[in-house]
Parts: structure tokens; C-alpha cells; sequence
């Protein structure tokens, strides 16, 4: 291990030992001064993110024995992962408090899971993938279930933890399958192997089937996404927030390390996979969204379909349509960011804002809140010029220039029922008398960042070069 | 001679496998496993695969059957209950049973091509070599290895541990010096009226 192969790794290392710092330094605060352990983890999360942006690289470069992967797409995630974990942890805050909640596991847990994705986002191996997903995945079973009293969160931690720990047996399975057929688990002799093994295909296949099976677990696409929705129901509002945001840009990391860089080679086998996950995700969660009357679960569905969207640029095994895909996911975690920090806004101790109709005449109690909510629905539904619209335009553009009409086609029909769902929650902010007359209350912090998560939605629909030029560079193809 | 051991330990490690299903009280159960970790580490051992073996007998049999022993000692399970259901698992375990005796058979007698176990040489010791490289090559997985620990020790605590100020427990000095007036409160309640 060289200083700069140390350097390289340095944004891991500073989280890692001040995750644990803090660990030591929140066991022997008093709970009058529990804000200092928040504190520290927004600054933590401050200083990885600058430190990521000063060791942006320019190639793809690798270390720790080809273990370690540094290129343009990984570091781009990763300052994305950085700052929507901080929005989450800012959204969070009073919640918690609120609900006598308020603990120095939630900040430590959050900081380990976020750690698990970066090493997810860089990682080369897929020993080290399955290592930062599981990292990910036992961090957010344990915040799922740190409401202890609740029944509902002690239920969702079961399911995800059950269904959690299918998901990774299965994608173990697969890999090893691989690993047995290739003798190695590095990511680029895999690639390599792959191609000079075709006669062995259908057993390849077979290894490949079960890893689809455990990513699509991991994303929540149909028919894999029965665990969606009760957990997101179930857990602490402020939990589902950060379970929906952030893991989605490391799961899509993820994909395209053992799909892309791993299994290249085989794209036309998991081409066909995806394009079935896909259709079944947008048709179904679509379709069963709109009959939902709590809206994290109608938000869980909604996430569903859009996970469908975003293996639709994946499947397209071209490096626009990754961009295109990196693009989505991007804009979705931002947009599911202001969705959940909206509920937590409108929540307060006692009351959680969380059926359809609490939102009726929100327009009435609160005209810029409900303006901010209406850039978010509309942005979800996909109107242009919001971001949700560029997202969804640049993926199906990609399904096109590759010559899969037909697919575009069925997305844009699914998108069109999908506003249904969304549409409602705008009529009832805007036409509807309000049943729930309690004056919003809560904290400055959070109304500004509440307004500067829907504004930068806004703006970024409006410039959506910005971003899109992002993403397009992080593929290299500017 | 290698074979006459590897039946030796084959046979052994079937009986006590047997056993450790059959037999009525838990505690010898337990005692049964021991012996069929034991025997299977011995059979790891004529595969030349000695750090499994060791770490076979050190850490499960020395250490996890031994707390196994000390929890099912304390608890007092009910052997009769853990029975109940089979009678009505019966047809399900046979059909299970029958279909994996089937799979072998075909397997045992389809004459596969032979596969030639590779020879190590004699002074190739394993534990050195995965010494070697599991804090070199394999440094990264490794240290994301005691990460996970360090996670699952802290939700373990989270989700079980229990602040002192919630906690119920008694002060023997108040118990003692509590005063008839604290406990008991006299009310002065109108006499029921007569049906």
C-alpha cells in the first residue's frame, strides 16, 4: 500500500474514523448536548464531500491490489451520496427531537451506512461489493428499527432484514457461481475470463440470473418489491427518507459495476432480464400507486416505477444511456429528498402527515409550501420544464437512438398513468378544504431547506444542461 | 491407511449426526454435534486443509458448542413439545429425504469423470499462505470486514440497551424509611344508600 494509493482512499478513511470518533465522543456526552453529535456528523459529511471534490480524478485508476476503483462516475456518486445524506441528516433533526428520539446511533449508524456506499460506489471486487452492501444494508436495519416502541418499525425491520438477508444470499450465490466458473473475483479478470469462456454460457447465465435476482432485490424492482412498501410505510418517517435517497445512487453504482465493468460481455443476456424487470416495475408500481391512501406508501410504489425507468437507460448497454440512467437516479434522489422532507415538515409530534388527505387545502394554510410541493409532484410526474421531465426524456431518447421504439412507447404510456397519483395530491393542496387546520410549525432550518431542495429542483429543470453535462463527463462523453 | 481413516471418521461422523437428531435430551444432542464437528475436522485434516480444521475444533467446538452447552443446561426445554409436530411433518421430511437419497444415487453411479485432487507439497502449509495474504492483498475486505463488526455491536446496543434513567430498579434505603403516610391515603367516601 503506497501514500498514494493511502490518498486515494482518503475520503473513506476520514468518514471511517470519524464515524468512530464521534461514536466515543456520543457515549460521554449528556443528552442536554446531544446536538454536538449532529454537528459533528454534518461536518464530517462536509469535509469527506470537499474532500472527494479535491481528489476529483480524471481517469479511472485503481489500488489496493485492483480491490479499489477511483474513476469520474464513482466520485461524481459519491459527492451526490455526501450531500443527500447531509440533507437527510438536516431534515431529520427535528423530527427527532420532536419524537423524544433524538439519538447519537442514528447519526453514528447514518455515517457507517454511508460509509457502506461509498465503498459500494469505488468498490472493484466483488468480494468488497458484497462487503459495503452489507455494511449498507445492517446500518439501515438497525435505524429501521431503533423506534423501539413502535410496532409498525419493529414489523418493517423484520421484513427488510428477512428479505434483506434473502437478497444478499442470493446474490452471493451468484457470485460465487461466477467465481467458480472464473477462479477470480476481480471485477476486470472477470470481464476478461467472461469473453474466453462461450461455451460455458448457459452456465455463466445461470451465475448471472441470480445476481439480476439479488440487485433487483436491492433496488426494488417488480416482481422483487414486496418489501417496498411496508418498510417504507413502517419505518420512522425520517428513516424512509434516508432509505429512499441515498442507497438508490449506490445500488445503481453497483449495477453498473458488476453488470457493466464485471459482465460486460454478456449484455445481451442481462439486457432481456432488465427489460422485463423494467416493464413490470413502471406497470405495476404505476398502477397499484394509485389506489394507495398513505402517501410513503404511495411514495414507495412511486419509487418503484421509477426504478423502472432507471434500468431503462441501463438496459440500453451504451454509455449515453448510462449517463442518461446516472442522470435519473440523480434526479430522482433529489426529488424523493423533498417529497420525505415534506412529510417531515408538515409532521409534527403526535401527527404524522401521512394520509393523502392531509395534504387537502394545503394551499390554504401554507401558499409557499404547497408551491414548493407542486414543483416536487409535478417534477415526479414529469412535466416539462421540470427536472423529472429531462430525467425522463434523456432515458427514453437513449431507448430510441438504440432502436428500442416499442419500449419507449410502453414507458411514456406508463408515465402518463402514473400522473394520475400525483395529479390528486395537487388537486387536494389546491381545491380541496383543508381538514387539518394546525398552523405549520418548524424549525428556520429546515423551511430553508425544505424551499432549497424544491427551488433547486426547479432550476436544475430549468438548466438541465448543468447536470446533464455532469453526468455525460463522469461517462466521459464530453 | 488414509482410507481406513477417512471411513473411521466417515462412520463416526454419520453415527453421531444420527444421534444428534435422535436422541431424546438436548444436552447430549449438543454433546453429538461436538463429536461430528469433531470428526469432520479430522476428515478436513486428511485434506490437507489443516487451518479449517483447527478453526473447525477452536472456535466452534471450543467456543460456541460450549456456550451452546451453558444455554441449554440453564433453559429448561421441553422436550415433549418440540416433538409435537413429527407426526405431521413425517410425510414432508420422507418425500425431502427420498428425493436428495435419489439425487445422490444418480449422482454416485452416472460415472462422472474422475477429477484429480491437487497435490500440495508436503511443506506448503495453508494457515502461513492465507496469513500471507490476508493482511496484504486482502487488507481492504478485511478492515471492511471489522467495520461490519463494529456496526452490528453498535445496533446491538442501540436497539437493546436501555438508559439508566428509565430503567426500574429499588433503594433499599427508601424502602426502609418510607412512612405510613406515603403509602396509604385515607378518602372520606359517603356511605352507600341501602337498596
Amino acid at each position: 500500500m503506497t501514500l498514494i494509493e493511502l490518498n486515494m482512499l482518503m475520503p473513506e478513511i476520514i468518514l471511517l474514523s470519524m464515524a468512530s470518533l464521534i461514536l466515543i465522543i456520543d457515549a460521554f456526552l449528556p443528552d442536554d448536548l446531544r446536538d454536538l453529535t449532529y454537528q459533528l456528523s454534518q461536518g464530517t459529511l462536509i469535509g469527506v464531500g470537499l474532500v472527494i471534490f479535491s481528489t476529483y480524478p480524471q481517469q479511472t485508476e485503481l489500488a489496493l491490489h485492483g480491490m479499489f476503483v477511483t474513476d469520474p462516475m464513482g466520485a461524481t456518486l459519491k459527492l451526490f451520496i455526501v450531500g443527500i445524506v447531509f440533507f437527510t441528516f438536516l431534515y431529520s433533526r427535528s423530527y427527532l427531537k420532536e419524537r423524544n428520539f433524538f439519538k447519537g446511533e442514528y447519526f453514528t449508524l447514518g455515517l457507517f451506512a454511508t460509509l457502506g456506499m461509498l465503498i459500494m460506489v469505488s468498490a472493484h471486487n466483488m468480494l468488497v461489493i458484497y462487503l459495503g452492501l452489507e455494511l449498507l444494508s445492517l446500518s439501515l436495519y438497525a435505524m429501521v428499527a431503533m423506534h423501539r416502541d413502535s410496532q409498525s418499525a419493529t414489523e418493517a425491520a423484520m421484513k427488510y432484514f428477512v428479505l434483506g438477508a434473502i437478497a444478499s444470499g442470493i446474490l452471493l450465490y451468484g457470485m460465487s457461481m461466477l467465481y467458480g466458473m472464473t477462479g477470480t473475483l476481480d471485477l476486470n479478470e472477470l470481464s476478461q475470463s467472461l469473453s474466453t469462456l462461450d461455451e460455458y454460457h448457459t452456465a455463466l447465465v445461470f451465475g448471472l440470473v441470480f445476481i439480476v435476482v439479488g440487485l433487483a432485490f436491492k433496488l426494488g424492482a417488480v416482481p422483487f418489491h414486496m418489501w417496498v412498501p411496508d418498510v417504507y410505510q413502517g419505518s420512522p418517517t425520517s428513516v424512509t427518507l434516508f432509505i429512499s435517497s441515498a442507497p438508490k445512487l449506490a445500488a445503481f453504482a453497483m449495477v453498473m459495476r458488476l453488470l457493466v465493468d464485471g459482465m460486460g460481455h454478456l449484455h445481451s443476456d442481462w439486457q432481456d432480464m432488465l427489460i422485463l424487470l423494467s416493464i413490470l416495475s413502471m406497470a405495476i408500481g404505476n398502477i397499484v400507486a394509485i389506489s394507495q391512501t398513505n402517501i410513503k406508501r404511495m411514495l414507495a410504489y412511486s419509487t418503484i416505477s421509477h426504478v423502472g425507468f432507471l434500468l431503462l437507460g441501463i438496459l440500453t448497454a451504451d454509455k449515453a444511456g448510462y449517463a442518461a440512467s446516472m442522470f435519473y437516479v440523480v434526479s430522482y434522489a433529489l426529488m424523493t429528498l423533498g417529497g420525505f422532507g415534506m412529510i417531515l415538515l408538515l409532521s409534527r409530534a403526535g401527527f404524522e402527515a401521512e394520509n393523502i388527505s392531509d395534504y387537502k387545502g394545503l394551499n390554504e394554510r401554507n401558499s409557499w409550501f404547497a408551491f414548493i410541493m407542486l414543483i416536487l409532484m409535478l417534477s415526479m410526474m414529469g412535466v416539462p420544464p421540470m427536472l423529472g421531465f429531462w430525467a425522463k426524456f434523456s432515458v427514453v431518447m437513449q431507448l430510441i437512438n438504440s432502436g428500442m421504439l416499442w419500449l419507449a412507447i410502453v414507458a411514456v404510456l406508463f408515465a402518463v398513468i402514473g400522473a394520475f397519483y400525483y395529479l390528486r395530491i395537487i388537486w387536494m393542496m389546491y381545491f380541496e378544504k383543508p381538514e387539518e387546520t394546525a398552523p405549520i410549525e418548524d424549525t428556520m432550518d429546515m423551511r430553508v431547506a425544505v424551499s432549497a431542495n424544491g427551488l433547486l429542483v426547479l432550476g436544475l429543470g430549468l438548466m438541465p444542461h448543468t447536470l446533464m453535462t455532469i453526468c455525460l463527463s463522469a461517462f466521459s462523453l464530453v | 491407511m488414509i482410507k481406513f481413516t477417512f471411513y473411521f471418521f466417515s462412520i463416526i461422523l454419520i453415527f453421531a449426526a444420527m444421534r444428534l437428531i435422535t436422541v431424546r435430551n438436548p444436552v447430549h444432542a449438543a454433546l453429538f454435534l461436538v463429536l461430528s464437528f469433531f470428526s469432520s475436522a479430522s476428515i478436513w485434516l486428511l485434506l490437507h486443509a489443516e487451518f479449517l480444521a483447527i478453526a473447525l475444533i477452536l472456535v466452534y467446538v471450543g467456543a460456541v458448542m460450549v456456550l451452546f452447552l451453558f444455554v441449554v443446561m440453564m433453559l429448561d426445554i421441553n422436550v415433549t413439545m418440540i416433538r409435537d409436530g413429527f407426526a405431521r411433518y413425517m410425510p414432508v421430511a420422507t418425500l425431502v429425504g427420498v428425493v436428495i437419497l435419489v439425487e445422490m444415487g444418480l449422482v454416485i453411479f452416472s460415472h462422472l469423470p474422475e477429477v484429480q485432487p491437487v497435490v500440495m507439497a508436503a511443506d506448503v502449509s495453508n494457515t502461513k499462505m492465507l496469513g500471507q495474504v490476508l493482511y496484504t492483498i486482502y487488507v481492504y475486505p478485511f478492515e471492511i470486514a471489522a467495520v461490519i463488526l463494529l456496526v452490528a455491536m453498535v445496533a446491538a446496543i442501540a436497539l437493546t440497551h436501555i438508559p439508566r434513567t428509565r430503567m426500574k430498579y429499588q433503594t433499599p434505603s427508601h424502602q426502609v424509611n418510607v412512612r405510613r403516610q406515603d403509602r396509604v391515603r385515607l378518602v372520606k367516601m359517603p356511605t352507600e344508600p341501602k337498596d
